[in-house]
């Protein structure tokens, strides 16, 4: 707009006599160029936008891949009947096992032509305490006792970071953890063939476990959780937020009422979802006495939480089914409930579908207000016990919640 | 499942009333659906309905008073010696909800019978151990006036189930009975299911309202309960956040300054990211971009907007912190002490934001009339002069509302700030220090195991009311300056 001006013959016509279209004067040139910066700062905002995207997916996946391998060992083993009885006699029952499960794996390695010197305390420093497990499967399986029988026994979290690359030689520091000869032993074992990486499917099927075994974590339990979560925020949330939806976009009259009922879905979807946990905390659990950690709770607060999501992309949709459908429904004899219920809604279906899946996927990821009605995964570790905590009534752990418990600096 | 199979035995009926409503209907016509006022279903949906709904209504009350009114009943039973000195009532209630737990699961298990659940004197018999031995998690030592309680309570909640469960269903028969006598061929049964259908969904548009009544409820009670047990004046002017763990006496020193100083310095931080790359990318896609480039960099934009903010937490926690402390930590240039900082949260929540402004920014910037462009065009101007001169300009109200928007989305925001940005309350200018905000230390003093009368825990309910007055003034200033633009050119 302000250039435009200069280019008229009032301003000079003297001045520059042989100015054509086909050259480009200093002027044009800067604006030229400044044009070209302008449209570089978009593009470099769009990928600079993208870039953050495949950074923050690679460092996910390059942090979260390593959790779905493990490293094992596998041992072979037999026990007799008199070993079993005399293990059981021991004052340390578990201690007893754990010498019969270290003289087996020393014959397996020397078995492989390995000859390495190592103690009690190297191999628990690696596997854990194996006593406890191998007298376990023992008492649980009477029928193994005199038969060969293969353990698949995890790594501690360190050898599983030494296989990686988390642990290496140079920054080890010995500790109770591990120390630097351990790892000679690991190396020999794994030349053995004895230590192998394997699928973590505890990690897919285990319940969270406690700060002392990062390593042994799963999310099973916390899917379940999240699970039902949902299913209460899908059977609470889409039928209340479609009938709220249909008042309000196809019978509501103009009035006060209906007014604050807009100003307050408009409000309700633009609070901190914090404040939702408070809500649930102050009226589920202090007020009505609902149980702590429950997915009916969770479920309801998210349910309330995702209701204006539901209900704005509903009625958006409802809105853009055309009048003439309506008029025709009308036209034919059919009441306004019938028009809406019959004809109007199903059209509306698709779009409806869509936002409810958004609202669930963002209830689904929503973690503060699930930490204030403490949905801890360090308190209910366990999967549902029977057909009766299918029922979401029990105290379940959920997936956001044993992310955070796993990682926060608290 | 008493309260699944209470739920089935309704819809059973409902669904027989449903069967026999429809069949009185065609009876009393004599068999031809011509001579009914409605199609036959409604004649079945209006027995269903009376049976259904009013019986749902019951059990849901029936279920929120019920625990109220026990809680209320028994623990007016608790003698005040019952209550040791360090306790307050709610705690020792929460004891005796646990035993009454306890036995109701020990009986479960066959440990116990119905008959020393109900009668066992703590004091004579080693209960506590018995239920310890069954694997119910019970206090340290229950005492006589406690289980006394516990089996007050324990009885009273089997009593109220039982009657809930006589009434619901009673009321479900009576409505089915009452539903069904005025079937006739000439009962308008349609204008009557209609209007209950109408009533119902009424109901469910009021939920909005009532919960922000909720909301505001919670708020404002707790609010009122903590002002009285700390003084107002000084929880909106000292200048330090040290709050004493609750119960073991000395004085905490709850001011909410340093946290807002947080929340709005991490904000800034997050809107000096998010607003200038938002800003560029909505207008390069709206003005710019081919409908391909668009089609393509629009959704990847949004796919940002759809991951979970925990995520971006850990991001913060695990990717951001170390890199920022790897630049200006002890190493590089010595400004950064850890890695959850500022500039880590700031940073990590600007990411979160981008998509936020760029999409708000491109519908708005799209709904400038095209006459404004060619107007400019025509002049001369090039496309850069018309967006900065014509576009931008037009556009700025409802640029400054979707800015606000962001700012209400980054105050409120908690998980990224819980795992980024550190734990402790700093009023300091230092962008690369841990600070901390509202909604990080409304998580910390609620989920502790801090009694919840305590000023500690209640504080939380103080800060949430702030949070909330802060976030409901920026977005209903927003809002009014986005419709009060949208009028202009609509």
């Amino acid at each position: 707009m302000t250039d435009a001006s200069l280019n008229t013959p009032g301003a000079g016509p003297a001045a520059k006599p042989k100015s054509s279209l086909a050259v480009l004067d200093d002027r044009t040139k800067r604006r030229n160029a400044s044009e070209a910066r302008f449209k570089a700062y978009g593009l470099g905002a769009i990928l600079i936008g993208i870039f953050f995207l495949v950074v923050l997916a690679v460092s996910i996946i390059r942090s979260g891949a390593p959790a779905f391998s493990r490293t094992v060992l596998d041992v072979e083993f037999n026990l007799s009947q008199e070993q079993v009885d005399g293990a059981e006699k021991e004052l340390f029952k578990t201690k007893a096992y754990e010498q019969l499960f270290i003289a087996k794996l020393e014959e397996q390695l020397q078995a492989s032509g390995m000859q390495v010197a190592f103690d009690a305390g190297a191999i628990e420093r690696i596997v854990g305490k194996t006593g406890a497990t191998i007298r376990e499967h023992y008492k649980a399986n009477p029928g193994d006792i005199g038969k060969p029988v293969s353990f698949e026994l995890a790594a501690s979290s360190r050898v599983d970071g030494y296989f990686n690359g988390r642990v290496t030689r140079e920054a080890l520091q010995d500790s109770r953890f591990l120390q630097l000869s351990d790892l000679d032993l690991v190396d020999a074992l794994h030349d053995a063939g004895i230590i192998r990486g394997s699928f973590n499917w505890t990690f897919i099927t285990g319940a969270d476990s406690g700060v002392d075994n990062p390593g042994g974590a799963g999310i099973g339990a916390s899917v379940v959780g999240s699970f039902f979560m949902m299913l209460v925020v899908l059977f609470l949330s889409l039928p209340i937020g479609v009938a709220a939806s249909i008042y309000l976009e196809e019978f509501a009259k103009r009035n006060r009422f209906t007014d604050l009922i807009e100003v307050n879905i408009s409000n309700l979807a633009a609070v901190p979802s914090i404040v939702f946990g408070i809500l649930g905390l102050a009226v589920f659990i202090q007020f009505m006495h609902l149980p702590q950690s429950a997915p009916l709770v969770g479920g309801l607060v998210l349910t309330l939480m995702t209701l204006p999501t539901i209900i704005i992309s509903t009625r958006a949709s409802l809105n853009a089914v055309p009048p003439s459908i309506r008029d025709a429904a009308l036209g034919v004899g059919a009441s306004k409930m019938q028009a809406v219920f019959h004809h109007v809604l199903p059209l509306a279906m698709p779009g409806i579908l869509t936002g409810t899946i958004i609202g669930l996927a963002q209830a689904l990821g929503e973690t503060a207000p699930l930490l204030l009605i403490g949905m801890v995964g360090f308190v209910a570790r366990g999967y549902p016990d029977g057909i009766a905590a299918a029922l979401p009534n029990r105290t379940r752990p959920c997936l956001p919640r044993s992310i955070h418990g796993r990682h926060a600096p608290m | 499942m008493p309260l699944f199979w209470l739920f089935l035995i309704v819809l059973a009926i409902a669904a027989v009333g449903f069967v026999i409503g429809r069949a009185r209907a065609m009876t009393s016509a004599g068999g031809d659906s011509r001579d009914l006022h409605s199609l036959p279903s409604y004649y079945g949906w209006n027995v269903a309905l009376k049976a259904a709904v009013p019986a749902f209504v019951v059990l849901v009350v029936w279920l929120l008073a019920q625990p109220f009114y026990i809680n209320s009943t028994v623990s007016k039973m608790l003698p005040d010696s019952a209550i040791p000195e360090s306790s307050s009532r709610g705690l020792v209630m929460a004891e005796v909800r646990r035993a009454a737990n306890g036995l109701d699961n020990a009986v479960a298990q066959g440990v116990m019978t119905e008959e020393f659940a109900r009668n066992a004197r703590a004091d004579i018999t080693d209960v506590t151990q018995r239920l310890k031995d069954a694997g119910q998690i019970v206090t340290s030592q229950i005492t006589q006036p406690v289980m006394h309680a516990a089996q007050r309570y324990r009885v009273l909640s089997q009593q109220g189930t039982t009657a809930m469960t006589i009434a619901v269903v009673a009321i479900a028969l009576i409505g089915m009975f009452l539903g069904f006598r005025e079937t006739t061929a000439a009962f308008r049964a349609r204008n009557v299911v209609e209007a209950g259908i109408r009533a119902l969904l009424v109901a469910a548009a009021s939920i909005a309202v009532l919960t922000t009544l909720g909301i505001v409820l919670s708020l404002v009670f707790n609010t009122i309960e903590f002002f009285r047990l700390y003084p107002a004046w000084e929880f909106f002017t000292v200048l330090e956040w040290a709050p004493s763990f609750s119960g073991r006496g000395g004085s905490s020193e709850l001011g909410v300054l340093p946290l807002l100083w947080g929340t709005f310095y991490i904000s800034i931080v997050a809107l000096a990211v998010a607003v200038p790359i938002g800003l560029f990318a909505a207008i390069y896609l709206s003005e710019y971009a081919s409908p391909k480039v668009r089609a393509i960099a629009k959704p990847m934009l949004e796919v940002l907007a759809g991951i979970p903010t925990i995520v971006y937490g850990l991001f913060a926690l695990l990717t951001v912190g170390p890199l920022l402390l790897s630049v200006f930590g002890d190493d590089g240039l010595g400004w950064m002490q850890a890695g959850t900082a500022v500039m880590t949260a700031g940073l990590v929540m600007g990411i979160m934001l981008i998509p936020f402004v760029s999409s708000l920014s491109d519908d708005i910037i799209n709904s400038v009339p095209q006459s404004m462009r060619d107007g400019s065009y025509g002049l001369g101007a090039t496309k850069s002069e018309t967006i900065k001169q014509v576009i931008i300009p037009a556009a700025l109200p409802g640029i400054v509302g979707a800015i606000l928007l962001a700012a209400s989305r980054a105050i409120g925001e908690t998980m990224i700030v819980v795992l980024g940005a550190g734990a402790a309350a700093r009023l300091s200018m230092n962008p690369f220090e841990a600070m901390t905000t509202v909604t990080a230390k409304i998580v910390s003093q609620l989920t502790g195991d801090a009694d919840f009368a305590s000023p500690e825990a209640l504080v939380a309910f103080a800060l949430g009311m702030t949070l909330f007055v802060l976030t409901l003034g920026l977005n209903i200033f927003a809002l009014y300056i986005v419709r009060k633009y949208r009028e202009q050119y609509e």
